[in-house]
């Protein structure tokens, strides 16, 4: 399901097209196109972003920055680093030996492995977070001996990691697996036949050629864990200054009718969303440069 | 250990095992735990639920508007694509980084800016309300915070066979007096019926930018992610089970058949894996 | 070092890459696998390099049973056929790499590397590109820089697989004279796998004709060419079975043979 969130790593400048006779179109129909798209554009993408920003800022910087430094606020923010924390370095080690597993050996399964791995991106949210609930909750499996023992899984900071790798599982894999695929296994063979360990291998001879790659899917995996909003709002329980969240903090405020105080915790995601796409700008054009020159 | 199980690269045997224990503790056993929840209830009481109005009038919308979205987005989309790939005008760098918006922006911050901007006496409700447009609280507004979050998939898939499209190719269709259109067509499609079916099945599962918009009114504005949570709150796990799984159902079918749709494109446009 | 393979046999699912082969390479000398691609010379190539692991059958590193020694402990130089150069390492780190990663104890220490990493390009007439990186190189240069990086552990055997295959024709003449008189100067027993029958005859001291799995012929280029062997050596080393295909059916049929997959060798380069 992924397809298009992987990284594009060729884009070429529209001139070929506009330079040659066939592939021009008249000029008017060019600007139609033209102002259609960009119309759709600035209705679809633009606006939501600039109402948020707008509506955050509405009561003035005071109001904005008060409800920020708000206690519950803070707790959120708090909880969402702690989580994004657990979850993103959880997916790297597994995308990591995914890719490692997949793009460099020959196996049966290998392409129904990827398969499965792909799989979280196509469950609803609100699904993933159910699924936990059936296990921990205190009507799922292993709900009464957790109560018994007093683990709190279901409403408390486990879930919510729990369901937050869930949804952020596929990002890292998916990400490494075509680009190793397409470096193949012989640099990693001249390493091992030179004497060089496993490790030694992996550390200096593989990483580096997929470092792009990897933060590139890093990146993506912690804005979706930071911002995930349907599954963690299942497993949370919606606890005051515990269990919530900034998504669910924003629709607290929200639903109390504190439109400003929600839109101003909702413009640090919104700010945390345009950084991600700016880093991801930059490591696309990195990483377009390394295969360029190669 | 044979010969053919012996590797020279190192790892195998951790790597494997290491993905298919996290695979199956984090994914696999917590997805079959929701199969096997629901075999509580007999087949009579699974068709109760899974059919009960209310539910099927959230299936209705849920995959109504998701249908809807994902045919403007194939439209839009494409015409986007088409302006990212063949024309140059100031502030394309910003407005192509830009078309990632939906995918990294909350869902929940998408939600609540929509609902702002569509809600009566607000931005684009003062607009629309003189035509007796209501978006917000409606099944239009759903389909409007569908068409958002979708975007990106018609014109991620669509734009590299854009770009991939050798100017030659066109040169040489029309010397032959072949339609231009033709030659687009051929390799376009599937890439478009791909995006299509992405923005589809994002759509279907979607939750956090929807209910705010939606208004949640029984039988007329509820999606069916919201039917489950309604059962959570009122304790019907057995129920809230029930209708996930056939959530799961519409899903894996559709990531069979996006995967069957990406090898198409790949194949068309010449890059089998 | 000698090298000997002992009834090697090798499949890859239903094809059969090596079909019983054994063979001795003598110690000190050059010599070619030579084949239409698809014969198995890589494949022996790399089961003797402990790339691929055999089915069955033996591989003698000095008398002594390596087959079931690691790559690793092989102690063998391997030049792969796209270099696989590490792209992100200068030339002068990949030319050290092999010895950077050598045990505490046998590691040399950092002046010892550095003057036997430029000993190296100096032999291989590269030193002034030590701080570049591989992909800014020319592809003689790569392969001239795989080479050392191979030679720099001081391997016992020196294996090439296709050394030459993905240059261009007139650097692809040079290089190979280069190799030639590299090996009349450190003399370690070397294999290298070729699909061109001018470049074996040209640079080995004994050439192996291999097809479908199976050793056809073993000798010194002359002697394989004067007296082929078989059918299939004699098509095969024909150096004037240059043209379309048609003609070269034509000519295999006039000396009176039957045809032989002759035309594959062409599409493997």
């Amino acid at each position: 399901m992924s397809a298009a969130i992987a990284s594009n790593w060729s884009g070429i400048g529209a001139e070929r097209f506009e330079q040659k006779a066939v592939t021009r179109e008249p000029t008017w129909v060019k600007w139609l196109i033209i102002t259609i798209s960009l119309s759709f554009f600035a209705l679809f993408l633009l606006l939501p972003l600039v109402a948020v920003f707008a509506e955050a800022l509405r009561k003035g910087w005071e109001a904005y920055l008060a409800a920020l430094v708000e206690p519950d606020a803070l707790s959120s923010i708090r909880l969402t680093l702690i989580v994004a924390a657990i979850a993103v370095p959880f997916n790297l080690v597994f995308g990591v030996a995914a890719a490692w597993l997949i793009a460099k050996f020959d196996f049966k399964g290998r392409q129904l492995l990827t398969t499965l791995i792909d799989l979280p991106f196509s469950v609803s949210p609100v699904v993933s977070g159910l699924i936990y609930v059936l296990i921990f909750g205190l009507q799922g499996w292993y709900g009464h001996w957790l109560s018994d023992h007093n683990i709190k899984i279901i409403f408390a900071i486990p879930g919510i990691v729990l369901a937050t790798i869930f949804v952020t599982f596929p990002f890292v894999a998916r990400e490494l697996i075509p680009l190793m695929e397409a470096q193949g296994k012989e640099e990693e063979e001249a390493a091992i036949v030179l004497g060089a360990s496993g490790w030694r291998t992996f550390w200096h001879v593989t990483l580096p050629n997929i470092k792009w790659g990897l933060i590139y899917g890093v990146i993506l995996c912690n804005a979706r864990a930071m911002g995930e909003f349907g599954a963690v709002s299942v497993v949370s329980g919606h606890i005051r200054g515990e269990t919530n969240t900034m998504p669910l903090h924003v629709e607290i405020l929200y639903n109390e009718y504190q439109f400003s105080a929600a839109f101003a915790v909702a413009s640090l995601l919104a700010l945390l969303a345009l950084v991600t796409l700016a880093i991801k700008s930059v490591v696309e054009w990195k990483g377009r440069q390394v295969a360029a020159i190669q | 250990m044979s010969a053919s199980t012996r590797r020279i690269l190192p790892g195998f045997n951790l790597s494997l095992g290491y993905t298919l224990i996290y695979l199956s503790l984090i994914v696999l056993v917590p997805l079959a735990a929701a199969f096997i929840k629901t075999s509580t209830l007999t087949l009579e009481q699974f068709w109760t639920v899974t059919t009960s109005p209310r539910v099927v009038a959230s299936y209705r919308l849920t995959f109504g508007a998701s249908l809807i979205a994902a045919s403007i987005n194939a439209v839009f989309g494409f015409l986007f694509a088409w302006t990212l790939v063949r024309y140059s005008f100031p502030g394309k760098k910003i407005i192509d980084a830009l078309v990632d918006l939906p995918f990294a922006l909350p869902t929940a911050v998408a939600g609540i800016a929509l609902t702002a901007l569509y809600a009566p006496n607000c931005w684009m409700g003062r607009l629309l309300e003189p035509l007796g447009i209501k978006v917000a609280f409606t099944p239009l507004g759903v389909l409007v915070a569908l068409i958002f979050i979708g975007l990106p998939f018609v014109v991620r898939t669509v734009q590299p066979v854009l770009e991939d499209l050798d100017t030659e190719i066109e040169e040489a269709a029309a010397s032959l007096g072949a339609d231009r259109w033709q030659t687009i067509r051929r390799l376009l499609l599937p890439a478009l019926l791909t995006g299509f079916a992405l923005a589809f099945a994002r759509a279907v599962g979607e939750y956090g930018s929807v209910i705010f918009i939606a208004g949640n009114i029984p039988m007329v504005s509820e999606i069916t992610p919201l039917m489950i949570i309604t059962k959570l709150e009122q304790y019907d796990y057995a129920g809230a089970t029930a209708i996930a799984v056939v959530m799961l159902m519409v899903s894996f079918t559709l990531l069979l058949l996006i995967n069957g749709l990406q090898t198409w494109t790949a194949r068309r446009t010449g890059k089998v894996r | 070092m000698s090298i000997q393979v002992q009834n090697i046999n090798k499949r890859f699912g239903n094809f059969v890459a090596l079909d019983n082969v054994s063979l001795n390479f003598p110690t000190g000398e050059l010599t070619a696998l030579l084949g239409p691609s698809g014969c198995g010379k890589t494949t022996l190539l790399r089961v003797i390099g402990g790339l691929e692991y055999a089915d069955n059958g033996r591989v003698l590193l000095e008398g002594e049973d390596a087959s079931d020694t690691h790559v690793r402990e092989r102690q063998i130089g391997f030049v792969f056929q796209h270099y696989a150069l590490f792209r992100h390492m200068t030339l002068f780190d990949n030319v050290a790499f092999g010895l950077r990663v050598k045990p505490r104890k046998l590691r040399p220490g950092e002046t010892e590397i550095k003057r036997k990493v430029h000993d190296l390009l100096n032999l291989v007439q590269l030193d002034w590109l030590g701080d570049r990186f591989p992909p800014q190189l020319s592809g003689g240069q790569r392969q001239r820089i795989a080479l050392a990086r191979a030679l720099a552990v001081e391997p016992r055997v020196l294996l090439l697989d296709e050394p030459f295959g993905a240059l261009d024709a007139k650097v692809r003449k040079e290089l190979r004279r280069w190799l030639r008189r590299l090996h009349d100067e450190i003399h370690v027993t070397s294999i290298f796998v070729t699909h061109d029958q001018e470049e074996a005859l040209e640079v080995a001291d004994h050439i192996v004709l291999m097809n479908h799995g199976k050793v056809e012929q073993i000798g010194t280029p002359q002697a394989v060419y004067e007296a082929p062997a078989t059918p299939f050596v004699e098509s095969f080393l024909d150096l004037d079975d240059h043209g379309p295909d048609w003609l070269v059916a034509a000519r295999l049929r006039r000396k009176g043979y039957a045809l032989q997959p002759v035309s594959e060798h062409r599409s493997a380069a």
